[in-house]
């Protein structure tokens, strides 16, 4: 019988969070999409930003957040554990967003997903099972960040690991000889000129 | 107007109501969860769902759909049914089956409704979740593993108590209700989501486990601890008062009561006077009621009547204030006040110390303005009522007094009567809001008038009134809004100082010259004991408080669920509240200790019985006799004209929880007192 709870504890504690100009420049800009007195629209947005900068979001974050928008804290307390793209926890720098729908699952995710377990160490890679990334035609994905690396296999997820880890950034997308979603091994139609 | 057929029968509605409200129009009961007529639809339990056509061959949920004209709406057809059997069992899948060890037993919206859609066994193999309980405060207990989400409480906290801090946090089995940073709602208005709730989630944590409902007793009263006189249900068990439920009444609370007047019961088992006492070589002795009698007629013999004086507490009942001043008047003491807080109201002009408007005036009202009052500490769901008009819009608020979180935005003008100088002067801009408004309403507070300046500010409040033109025929906006239950009661009785009479000042200050000898406390505790002096004094009220410590006879008498009686609330609305237990020991009810005395003192009052006690309040003032209903008060050069201090309005409580004998003798408001102080210290 499972806990249920959304406040995680054992998050470490965060005494301090300010937006850096940078960002919060970002975040008046994002403000300033709504009309005057609806800056709360922007709550999502302003999370992530948020996130962004601390690469988590610790409660003093979500409460500079609510202060900046003018809500009760809780609203915005409500908004960051409802959606599970707002990390609660510190993470690693690279965050594997591992899918494991039926399409992904059939071409293999659980080799994928074993290989990034193995490396996930919360430091420099932390990993997390997700439902379908919406990529099945290049299953199984990976969402790494903010990037998505496609048509995978234990092999190809390792070497991408090593060269995250090595402090390169691989090319996202397809990790086979493939145009994006084109299909695998050159055109199958409209070859003739 | 829409004209609907439910259940095969046409009727006429209202248009832009729900469909759920058509159906209780035409007598149909609707299950519900989620749906509260007092706050906004949110539609999630699902449990109100009907057959509407024409409309998509699916159940739709009629709390949340209007009304059409030509619309059919099947309330008992088998897919209804079917629908709202598959409802319960979802709603039941992570409910927990331990209804013999809740508090909500026998009173659960949930249990109810099981009884009419549920299943009799569980086709749910997995388990069932749990939930972390929350902590809310020393007043709600709760046990979220009951919780089926219904969203009552974050609304109620959100849009009628103004403190946004219950939230639904994580999504799908994950959600919880919850303040996510652990800490006790900063509402004086908790105690209302017990009642909200519809499964045993959120219940009362000082009633935890102490009785079920139907074992209770209940009797219908008024509440003396605001001069709201919210209407209450008092639920007893034997003598015991078990615990106070606010009654419907939409012209007072709605069905709103704070939290003092919920919880400060378990005040009436402590401290409490049971029988007669004398003071004996300094000592208080236990005594019999011919002792403490003779004691008082000793004093009494040969004294003149203008050396005795009479105060009244703020919590009496109409009857013991008249039986008092007939006392008084019958040893001919012309020094009686019931303004303990000195507060320089003065008995004649009704419209002068009333709440002109009604607490459902405010509801109409458009520009308001609060003068040394704190509404929010000094009648809570006064200040619910206030706040419910400012979420309707077109209503600027604004206030001349102390600093204070209202729980919405109010312009503050002023601090003290300078300001109120300005604005009558017509030099703030407010002026200008208030004399376009249709409805505007003046609320002066008792921080405004309890002070040496008190009348003067009284005079510059009627002026503005008058110049605003917020007193006319159709409407008077001028609102006094008293902290004492008592209060208004006795002015209409005229229980102020008589021709070359003292008030409450001028008692204590006599007292100290030893110009007064004798002083009758009627369950007055709010007056600065020490200044008695070495007066007689004569303590007739229910607690071992203030008043009876100083006491050199004490009278036991009977605490408000302990006596029928009439209380008249702030509006000038006159209410009758019922016995619900009897007074402990040898105490009895006010009116007839100051009967038996009088018969021993040789001035025996004309009534013996409390129907002729009334009939005698309604020969005193004729307002008595319209009950439940607001008389109009009359107007008139109230107030006195003249200089103002400079020194800043202040509320008279401090304290919301701690206000009166029964209140102080309260071990739960000791506890709200102090959660309150640490939420204060953490901010």
């Amino acid at each position: 019988m499972a806990m249920i709870t959304a406040d995680p504890k054992d998050v470490p504690n965060v005494e301090h969070f300010a937006f850096t100009p940078d960002y919060l420049a970002k975040a008046k800009a994002l403000m300033a999409n709504y009309p005057p007195g609806r800056q709360a629209s922007a709550v999502i947005g302003v999370l992530d930003l948020a996130q962004r900068q601390q690469g988590w979001l610790p409660r003093v974050a979500m409460d500079e957040v609510a202060k900046l928008l003018d809500m009760a804290p809780i609203r915005v307390y409500e908004i960051a554990t409802f959606y599970t793209m707002f990390q609660l926890k510190p993470r690693g720098k690279y965050l594997l967003q591992v899918c494991t729908t039926t399409p992904c699952w059939l071409r293999g995710s659980e080799a994928v997903m074993k290989a990034c377990q193995h490396a996930a160490d919360g430091e420099t890679f932390s990993v997390q099972e997700v439902e379908c990334l919406g990529g099945c035609v290049n299953a199984p994905v990976v969402q790494i960040n903010d990037d998505f690396y496609e048509d995978l296999d234990e092999a190809s997820i390792n070497k991408v690991l090593d060269a995250f880890r090595r402090g390169e950034t691989p090319k996202p997308g397809p990790q086979i000889d493939r145009q994006t979603s084109a299909p695998v091994g050159g055109a199958t139609t409209l070859r003739s000129e | 107007m829409p004209i609907v057929k439910i259940d095969g029968v046409e009727m006429e509605v209202p248009a832009g109501i729900t469909v759920l409200q058509a159906c209780e129009l035409a007598g149909i009961e609707i299950p519900r969860f989620c749906y509260h007529e007092r706050l906004s639809i949110a539609g999630n339990c699902r449990m109100c769902l009907v057959e509407i056509k024409p409309g998509p061959p699916k159940p739709q949920a009629s709390c949340a759909l209007p009304v059409a004209d030509k619309q059919e709406i099947f309330t008992q057809t088998p897919m209804v049914q079917k629908a709202r059997k598959g409802v319960m069992e979802f709603l039941l899948i992570n409910h927990p089956l331990d209804c013999p060890i809740c508090d909500q037993g026998g009173e659960c919206d949930l249990q109810d409704q099981a009884m009419g859609y549920g299943f009799d066994r569980s086709r749910f193999h997995e388990n069932k979740r749990a939930v972390p309980d929350k902590e809310l405060g020393p007043l709600v207990k709760t046990s979220m593993n009951r919780c089926i989400h219904c969203t009552r409480c974050i609304r109620f906290a959100t849009e009628v108590a103004g403190v946004e801090e219950l939230g639904a946090t994580g999504r799908g089995e994950s959600m919880e209700v919850t303040t996510y940073v652990e800490h006790a709602l900063s509402t004086e208005l908790a105690g209302n989501l017990v009642d909200l709730c519809p499964v045993g989630a959120l219940t009362s944590k000082p009633y935890a486990f102490e009785a079920r409902s139907w074992e209770l007793s209940k009797t219908e009263s008024v509440d003396v601890m605001d001069a709201l006189g919210s209407n209450i249900r008092i639920d007893t068990r034997g003598a015991q008062v078990m615990r106070v439920l606010p009654r419907l009444n939409d012209e007072v609370n709605e069905e709103w009561i704070s939290d003092k007047t919920r919880h400060a019961i378990d005040g009436l088992r402590h401290q409490r006077l049971d029988r007669p006492y004398v003071r004996r070589s300094g000592k208080l002795v236990e005594a019999t009621w011919d002792e403490a009698f003779g004691a008082i007629e000793a004093k009494l013999k040969g004294l003149d009547g203008a050396k005795v004086a009479a105060i009244v507490g703020d919590q009496c009942d109409a009857e013991s204030m008249v039986a008092l001043k007939d006392l008084m008047a019958a040893l001919g003491s012309p020094n009686v006040d019931c303004r303990q807080d000195g507060a320089k109201l003065e008995a004649g002009a009704r419209g002068g110390y009333i709440f002109n408007a009604g607490v459902h005036g405010i509801d109409s009202a458009d520009a308001i303005l609060l003068i040394g009052s704190d509404p929010r500490r000094e009648s809570p769901v006064l200040n619910a009522r206030l706040r419910k008009r400012h979420l309707s819009g077109h209503c600027v608020i604004a206030t001349i007094g102390p600093v204070a979180d209202l729980t919405y935005p109010a312009e503050r003008l002023g601090a003290g009567p300078a300001s109120l100088r300005d604005l009558a002067d017509g030099k703030l801009g407010f002026f200008e809001k208030l004399k376009t408004a249709k409805h505007p309403l003046i609320v002066v507070g008792m921080g405004a008038l309890a002070r040496a300046d008190g009348g003067a500010v009284l005079a510059l409040a009627r002026e503005l009134a008058e110049k605003v033109n917020a007193v006319r025929a159709d409407w008077n906006g001028f609102a006094i809004l008293h902290t004492a239950a008592a209060r208004v009661a006795g002015l209409d009785l005229g229980l102020v100082p008589g021709e070359g009479g003292r008030d409450v000042e001028g008692i204590l200050d006599s007292c100290e010259k030893r110009e007064i000898e004798l002083v009758y406390l009627l369950a007055a505790d709010e007056i600065d004991t020490t200044r008695l002096g070495k007066a007689f004094v004569i303590y007739q009220g229910h607690h071992g408080d203030a008043g009876a410590h100083r006491a050199d006879v004490i009278l036991p008498g009977a605490a408000y669920t302990e006596k029928p009686g009439i209380y008249v609330n702030t509006e000038g609305r006159v209410q009758v509240g019922q016995r619900a237990g009897y007074p402990p020991g040898e105490a009895r009810q006010d009116w007839a200790v100051l009967r038996a005395l009088s018969e021993r003192l040789g001035k025996t009052l004309p009534y013996d019985t409390l129907e002729q006690v009334r009939a005698r309040l309604v020969e005193v003032n004729s307002s008595f006799a319209l009950l439940d209903r607001q008389a109009a008060g009359t107007w008139g050069q109230f107030g006195k004209r003249g200089a103002v201090s400079d020194s800043p309005f202040v509320s008279p409580i401090a304290n919301f929880y701690m206000t009166c004998p029964i209140s102080r003798a309260s071990q739960t408001m000791a506890e709200c007192t102090a959660s309150r102080r640490q939420l204060m210290a953490a901010e």
